[in-house]
C-alpha cells in the first residue's frame, strides 16, 4: 500500500488547482450555466491542451494512459471548481466504453477525436421505467438487412445535448447490446434541458433510427457487464469530484465561522456549531478514504469485488455528502440558501451526484445483498 | 498511490498469520473467541510468545526493541492477531507509557523500564484522570512534595483499568500549583508495591471488575522515578495522549467483532428465517461496515503520515472517535441479533472453567455485558466531545 501521489500526480494537481483558481471563477461558472451549451468549447479545448481529455485512454489510440488516480485528481479539482463540461459523460463514462468494447477500428475512428476535444459522446442507457436497474432496457434494435433499426426512449442522458456521437444501449433479442448512433440521425429526438445543478441532461427518442454494420460495440447481447463497467468508472468519478466539493464546503463553511460575528463574537467561538464543523471536517476525511477505495477497486477485474467495493463507496459517500452539504448550508444561515454564493451551488451539485448513477439506498441494497453471500 | 496490498506485504501477512495460529495458546485463542473472561496470565502468556518472537513491541523502533514496522505492517498484524483470537496487547505499558519513557526519559530509566515491559515482567496501569478531573485533567490535584532525594505522593487516582494486577503505575502528580494548572504537573513513575498504596475495585456495569481507584497516602517515590522535568508533565501527558488516541481505533479487532456479528446474524432465525436475510437488520450491520471500510483507509493514511512525523497529532482524534463509535454500534447489533436471548444474565457463564448450560446459544452470553461495557469507548482516552474540542482547536483552529 501506498499513499503518496507520484510527483507526475502532484504537478498535475498543481495544474489543475491553478487553472480552476485562475481560470473557472464562480461569477464566470454561472454565466456558463445559463449559456445555450452550459459549458464552454474554449475550455473545453484547453482540457484537450492539458491532456486531461486523453487521460484514460491508451497512447496508441492518442491517449496519455493514466490510471485511476489520476482521474481522481482531475475530478476532485472540477469538484471544486464546480465544472460544468462533460468530462464524466463524454471522456470517463462513454469514452471509456469505447476504450473498453470497442472494435480497432471504432477506436481509431473515436478516441484520438475524443482525446483532441473535437468530438463529443454520451452514454444513452437508463430509461425512465427502470430507475436505476441497470439491466432494464426496453429499446429495441431490429437487424435491417446489414444494419440495425432501434426504437424507444432514453431518459436523463447526461450530455445527451452536445453529443456528436451517442452509445446507446438496445435488446436485441440475445439481450442488451450497444449501438452508435449519430447525433443527426434521422428518427432521433434529443430534448435537451437544464439540470438543477446547472448541468445538461436530455430526454432520446428513437423512432426506427437506421444504423448500419459498423455501428455495435462488443459483443451483441453481451453489452451489460460493459455498461455497468463504465458506469462504475462514472461512479468512482463522481464519488471523486464529491469529495472534491465536501472539502471546498468545509473551507468555506471554517472561513464563515471565523469570521462572521454574532453576540459580538465569531460563531466559530460557539462549541455547538464547533463540533458540527469537526462531524464535517470527520464525513469528509472518510469519505475521502472511501473514494480513494472506489478509484483502485474501479480497476478490479473481479466483478462481484468492484459491485461491493463501488457500491460501498456511492452509498457511504452520497450519506457523507449529505450530511456535509446540509450542514454547510445550515451554518452558512440565510447565506447558505441564495444564488449569489457558491454555497448553494456545491449543495446543489452535491445533492445531484447522490442522485446520479443510483442513489444512495439503491447502492447501499446492493452492498448490503452481498452480506447474503460469503 | 495504491490501496492494495504489495506481495511483499501479503507474505507478511502469510507470515504473521502462520506465527500467530501456530504459537497462540489453544485455550487462550478459545476465551477470547467465546467471550470469556481473561486472566493476567492470559496477557502475559501471550506477551511472552510475541516477545520470543522479536514481536512484543510493534509500534515501537527498533533501537529501543521494537520491530520498526510501517504502519501497514502494523495494520496487518492486529488484523491477523484479532482475526486468530490473540487477547488484545494491553497498551499501558507498550503503547502508553513506553512512547513517553522513550521521547522523554534518561537513559537509566529507558534501559530499565522497557526490556521490562516489552518481555512481560512488568504490568502497568495508569494513573491520570481523579474524582473530581475527568476531562478537566489539568485540574488533578493529587500532590506530591519534593524532599530532595524523594516524592511525597497524596490524593486518590480513579478509572484506573486492571490496577488490581499492576507493579507499576504512570502517574501524574502536582508539583506545583504556581501559574497555570498546567504549568504544576510532572511524570512520576511509582512502584504498586511501594507502602500507602491502596487498590479499591470499581464493578462495571457488566458486573466485572476491570477498573479501580488507587489511593496514595504519604507514599515514596524516588525522585529517579521522575520522568523528564519537573512540571513538565503536561506535555508529556498529551504525547501519551496522542498514542493512546492511535492505537485506539481498533480498526483489526472491529472486522473480527463484524465477522463474529454476521456469523451470529446467519445463526439466529427469525419466523424460521436467519435475521441475516432480514433485509432491515442486515443494512444496519451493511452501515456499520461501511463505516469501518472507511476507517480502515483513513487509519492507514492517518498512520502512515505519522510515521513521517514521528508523533501523533490531533488527526488520531478523528480515528478515536469513528473506531470507538464503530465499536459500539458492532457490540450493539451483536446484542440486537439474539432478540429477548439477550436478556439471560448468567455472569458465571463467562467463567472458562464453568461447565454449565447455556441460556439460549453458546455465544449468547457476554453480547449484553459487552453492549453496557462498550459504552466506555467514546468516554475513555478523552471523550468523544473532547476529541472534537481538540480538534477544533488544533487542526482547525478555531
Amino acid at each position: 500500500m501506498d499513499f503518496n501521489y507520484t510527483d507526475e500526480q502532484n504537478a498535475l494537481r498543481d495544474t489543475l488547482a491553478r487553472y480552476i483558481a485562475k481560470d473557472y471563477g464562480f461569477e464566470q461558472r454561472r454565466a456558463l450555466a445559463k449559456s445555450d451549451d452550459g459549458f464552454s468549447r474554449e475550455h473545453w479545448e484547453q482540457f484537450a491542451e492539458l491532456g486531461l481529455l486523453a487521460l484514460p485512454f491508451p497512447e496508441e489510440f492518442g491517449g496519455l494512459n493514466g490510471n485511476a488516480v489520476d482521474t481522481l485528481l482531475v475530478m476532485e479539482s472540477f469538484g471544486r471548481g464546480l465544472v460544468l463540461e462533460p468530462y464524466l459523460s463524454s471522456v470517463i463514462v462513454a469514452g471509456g466504453l469505447i476504450r473498453d468494447a470497442g472494435s480497432t477500428a471504432q477506436k481509431e475512428a473515436i478516441l484520438p477525436a475524443v482525446a483532441g476535444g473535437e468530438r463529443l459522446l454520451a452514454l444513452a442507457h437508463y430509461e425512465r421505467g427502470g430507475r436505476y436497474e441497470v439491466s432494464r432496457v426496453d429499446t429495441a434494435a431490429k437487424a435491417d438487412g446489414g444494419g440495425w433499426k432501434i426504437s424507444g426512449a432514453k431518459g436523463v442522458v447526461l450530455g445527451g445535448g452536445a453529443a456528436d456521437t451517442l452509445l446507446v444501449s438496445a435488446n436485441t433479442g440475445k439481450g442488451i447490446s450497444l449501438f452508435l448512433v449519430d447525433a443527426k440521425a434521422q428518427g432521433l429526438t434529443v430534448r435537451s434541458y437544464v439540470t438543477q445543478d446547472g448541468g445538461r441532461a436530455a430526454e432520446v427518442h428513437l423512432d426506427n433510427v437506421s444504423v448500419g454494420k459498423d455501428a455495435p460495440v462488443g459483443p451483441e447481447g453481451g453489452a451489460l457487464p460493459l455498461v455497468e463497467r463504465a458506469l462504475d468508472y462514472g461512479i468512482a468519478a463522481l464519488c471523486a469530484e464529491t469529495v472534491g466539493i465536501m472539502a471546498a464546503l468545509d473551507e468555506a463553511t471554517l472561513e464563515y465561522l471565523k469570521t462572521r460575528k454574532q453576540f459580538g463574537q465569531p460563531i466559530g467561538r460557539f462549541q455547538a456549531l464547533q463540533h458540527r464543523m469537526v462531524d464535517m471536517v470527520i464525513a469528509t476525511e472518510q469519505a475521502r478514504s472511501m473514494a480513494m477505495m472506489a478509484a483502485v477497486k474501479a480497476d478490479a477485474t473481479d466483478a462481484a469485488e468492484r459491485r461491493r467495493a463501488l457500491s460501498a463507496a456511492k452509498a457511504y459517500i452520497g450519506q457523507q455528502a449529505r450530511f456535509v452539504g446540509q450542514q454547510a448550508v445550515q451554518l452558512h444561515g440565510g447565506m447558505g440558501v441564495v444564488d449569489e454564493l457558491n454555497v448553494s451551488h456545491y449543495f446543489k451539485r452535491l445533492t445531484m451526484i447522490e442522485l446520479t448513477f443510483g442513489n444512495t439506498d439503491h447502492h447501499l441494497g446492493l452492498f448490503s445483498d452481498t452480506l447474503l453471500a460469503a | 498511490m495504491d490501496l492494495n496490498y504489495t506481495p511483499e506485504e501479503q507474505a507478511f501477512r502469510a507470515e504473521v498469520r502462520a506465527f500467530v495460529t501456530g504459537h497462540l495458546p489453544a485455550d487462550i485463542g478459545a476465551k477470547v473467541k467465546s467471550g470469556k473472561r481473561l486472566h493476567k496470565d492470559d496477557f502475559v502468556r501471550w506477551q511472552k510468545v510475541l516477545h520470543a518472537k522479536g514481536w512484543g513491541a510493534t509500534m515501537w523502533p527498533v533501537k529501543f526493541g521494537g520491530t520498526g514496522w510501517s504502519a501497514v505492517q502494523q495494520h496487518i498484524f492486529e488484523e491477523e492477531c484479532a482475526d486468530a483470537g490473540a487477547p488484545l496487547q494491553l497498551p499501558f505499558g507498550l503503547k502508553m507509557v513506553a512512547p513517553v519513557i522513550q521521547a522523554f526519559g534518561n537513559k537509566g530509566q529507558q534501559d530499565h523500564f522497557l526490556p521490562r515491559i516489552v518481555d512481560g515482567s512488568d504490568w502497568w496501569c495508569q494513573g491520570y484522570s481523579e474524582p473530581g478531573s475527568g476531562s478537566d485533567l489539568a485540574s488533578l490535584k493529587t500532590k506530591a512534595e519534593n524532599k530532595g532525594d524523594h516524592y511525597v505522593v497524596n490524593g486518590q487516582k480513579t478509572w484506573n483499568t486492571l490496577g488490581q494486577y499492576a507493579d507499576w503505575i504512570f502517574c501524574l502528580v502536582r508539583t506545583s500549583s504556581e501559574g497555570r494548572p498546567q504549568e504544576g504537573i510532572s511524570f512520576l513513575l511509582i512502584d504498586m508495591d511501594t507502602p500507602g498504596i491502596t487498590v479499591r475495585p470499581i464493578i462495571m456495569n457488566d458486573g466485572e471488575h476491570e477498573i479501580n481507584e488507587v489511593w496514595f497516602e504519604d507514599v515514596k517515590v524516588p525522585v529517579q522515578n521522575l520522568v523528564g522535568e519537573e512540571n513538565k508533565g503536561w506535555t508529556y501527558a498529551k504525547f501519551l495522549l496522542g498514542h493512546e488516541r492511535t492505537g485506539i481505533a481498533g480498526v483489526g479487532r472491529s472486522k473480527a467483532q463484524l465477522k463474529h456479528l454476521k456469523d451470529i446474524a446467519r445463526k439466529e432465525t427469525s419466523a424460521g428465517r436467519p435475521m441475516i436475510e432480514d433485509a432491515r437488520f442486515r443494512d444496519r450491520i451493511a452501515q456499520v461496515e461501511l463505516e469501518l471500510m472507511a476507517l480502515e483507509i483513513t487509519n492507514m493514511r492517518v498512520l502512515s503520515a505519522e510515521k513521517e512525523k514521528k508523533a501523533p497529532g490531533p488527526e488520531a482524534s478523528i480515528l478515536k472517535i469513528k473506531g470507538s463509535e464503530i465499536q459500539q454500534s458492532i457490540a450493539e447489533l451483536q446484542m440486537h441479533a439474539l432478540g429477548h436471548y439477550a436478556l439471560p444474565w448468567l455472569q458465571e457463564a463467562l467463567d472458562p472453567a464453568w461447565q454449565g448450560v447455556p441460556v439460549g446459544a453458546d455465544y449468547a452470553a457476554p453480547l449484553s455485558g459487552h453492549y453496557f461495557n462498550y459504552r466506555k469507548t467514546t468516554i475513555y482516552g478523552g471523550s468523544n466531545e473532547i476529541q472534537k474540542n481538540i480538534i477544533a482547536q488544533m487542526i482547525l483552529g478555531l
